[in-house]
């Protein structure tokens, strides 16, 4: 076995216990933290094809790594959003959670 | 097993043990705490894929930038955080079940294709020496993959006016975070005087290398925004209100300049996009400096959230 | 060359052994300040010795300097975050 098929099966196994994650966990923040999870192991997994195509001398091919870095901070920026709308929701309503309240508490 | 592969055995459990962990902590701030030190573990990964540019942006924002965001609103959301009921025993099977098989594709793909991938390496160092470049990486960014570069500044701006937007009305234009920090920590305001200086040259240096070694303009931006962070997290300075012209300028500028830049390669043969051979490096050395800037000042203000206070 | 490679064998490997004994610390000992206690010690004296130990096999002096920052920041910003979860166990009144 070599390191980029070890890290790839890593890849593989942090896509699922993210998407897991997403679906399940109740709270919106736990959700965003799984996504990121998610995307982590993409991103491995396009760093796993990269060491796979090292050619020219280098490491590895520099176009998905270069891709990575972009998805990386667009990973961020959608996490910030997420966040922003989260803590927004909490001001209004003073829930955390975005399940519909049950209706004795409806005033 | 060779020593190197046993060592790689370990940081891969490391990481899955913290993912699963992260999944299953009971309460928000001690899985984001794990996330941060997944992401630095995730960094050491990149690493050994020899993708030392990845390291340092997974290191700087995907860990750093990321789990700022995400400490102070598991804070700010810790009192109100209720035990919300799991769904349904089957629908968590169903879950399990969907996420077993994503995994088992994905680890089919990766253990049934060993061959080499196909590459771009040759095309992409192709065109490094009339560039003036030694980073293959940096090269894609700023001139093979160009569009993708401009259009995740594009991103960035889109994701900063989403959060402003989410300011109550009579905010709009205000300063953002709920209240000024008081300069109270001794400490913190002793490291708050002391690292600034030596990271806007760390900064620097990182822009500067990212033409021939790792490093670049993000990974540049993200240390100015921690600067930046740190000095406001002190309560040295406030921060700005978004509608000082300032905020304004320095946000749009590094994506203007790109465009500018993009532009005037309608006059080469290769379109838009493109430098001139002769003056490439300068060009996109010029360009890179003020995309630093801009990705500083965005990432900060993106960590500083909606306006919640008048100017 | 021979002394060179052998003071990075010792060296790095005595900054393992605070490494170890750190992470042990943290594990085992009962409350904040004790484990923050034994971070520290990880901290300063195995990464400080894990930097010397890396010292001989450099090739130039910009790359040694490079080293030594590494260390400098880290016990910079390891002091202060110390100073800062004490203080918040401190007020909290938790351990």
């Amino acid at each position: 076995m070599t390191p980029a098929t070890l890290y790839g099966l890593c890849s593989a196994v942090l896509v699922g216990a993210g998407l897991y994650g997403a679906l399940v966990n109740p709270q919106p923040l736990r959700k965003i933290l799984a996504l990121n999870l998610l995307g982590s192991g993409t991103f491995l997994l396009f760093g796993v094809i990269a060491r796979r195509g090292a050619a020219a001398g280098l490491g590895g091919d520099p176009v998905p790594q270069a891709m990575v870095i972009t998805g990386i901070v667009v990973a961020f920026s959608a996490t910030a959003l997420a966040v922003a709308l989260l803590l927004r929701v909490y001001q209004e309503t003073g829930r955390t959670t975005l399940e519909q309240p049950a209706p004795k508490d409806v005033v | 097993m060779s020593l190197a592969l046993l060592a790689d055995a370990a940081l891969v459990l490391l990481v899955l043990g913290l993912a699963f962990w992260i999944n299953a902590a009971s309460r928000a701030f001690p899985a984001v705490v794990g996330y941060v030190a997944f992401g630095l573990l995730l960094a050491l990964a990149w690493l050994r894929l020899s993708a030392g540019d990845v390291a340092m942006t997974e290191a700087a924002v995907g860990s750093g930038v990321t789990g700022a965001v995400l400490i102070a609103a598991s804070v700010r959301l810790r009192s109100a955080e209720t035990e919300a009921p799991p769904p349904a025993l089957p629908l968590r099977l169903l879950a399990l079940l969907l996420s077993g098989l994503v995994t088992a594709a994905l680890a089919g793909l990766v253990l049934w294709t060993t061959g080499p991938a196909p590459s771009l390496a040759d095309q992409a160092v192709q065109h490094l020496p009339g560039l003036g470049m030694g980073n293959a990486v940096t090269g894609v960014l700023i001139a093979y993959r160009a569009l993708d570069t401009l259009l995740e500044k594009v991103v960035l701006l889109l994701a900063l006016m989403g959060i402003w937007s989410l300011a109550k009305d009579r905010y709009w234009g205000g300063i953002p975070g709920p209240s000024r920090i008081q300069p109270t920590n001794g400490a913190l305001i002793l490291l708050a005087r002391l690292l600034p200086p030596i990271g806007i040259v760390v900064a620097v240096y990182i822009l500067w290398v990212g033409a021939t070694d790792p490093g670049g303009a993000f990974q540049g931006g993200a240390i100015l925004a921690a600067m930046w962070l740190l000095v406001m997290l002190a309560g040295l300075r406030d921060a700005p209100a978004i509608s000082r012209p300032w905020v304004r300028l320095c946000v749009t500028v590094g994506p203007a300049a790109f465009i500018a830049v993009g532009l005037t390669g309608f006059a080469l043969p290769n379109g838009f996009l493109s430098y001139p051979d002769s003056i490439a490096k300068p060009l996109i050395i010029a360009v890179e400096s003020v995309l630093t800037l801009s990705i500083a000042v965005i990432l900060g203000l993106l960590v500083a959230g909606p306006p919640e206070r008048q100017p | 060359m021979l002394v060179g490679n052998i003071a990075t064998v010792v060296l790095v490997s005595l900054g393992a052994v605070f490494f170890l004994a750190g992470t042990v610390g943290l594990l085992r000992f009962p409350d904040s300040m004790t484990r923050l206690h034994a971070l520290t010690k990880a901290d300063n004296l195995g990464l400080g010795l894990v930097v010397l130990g890396l010292l001989p096999q450099v090739d130039s002096v910009l790359a040694a300097l490079k080293l030594v920052a590494v260390w400098v920041l880290t016990q910079l910003a390891g002091a202060t975050v110390t100073q800062l979860v004490a203080r918040a166990v401190w007020r909290g009144g938790g351990s």
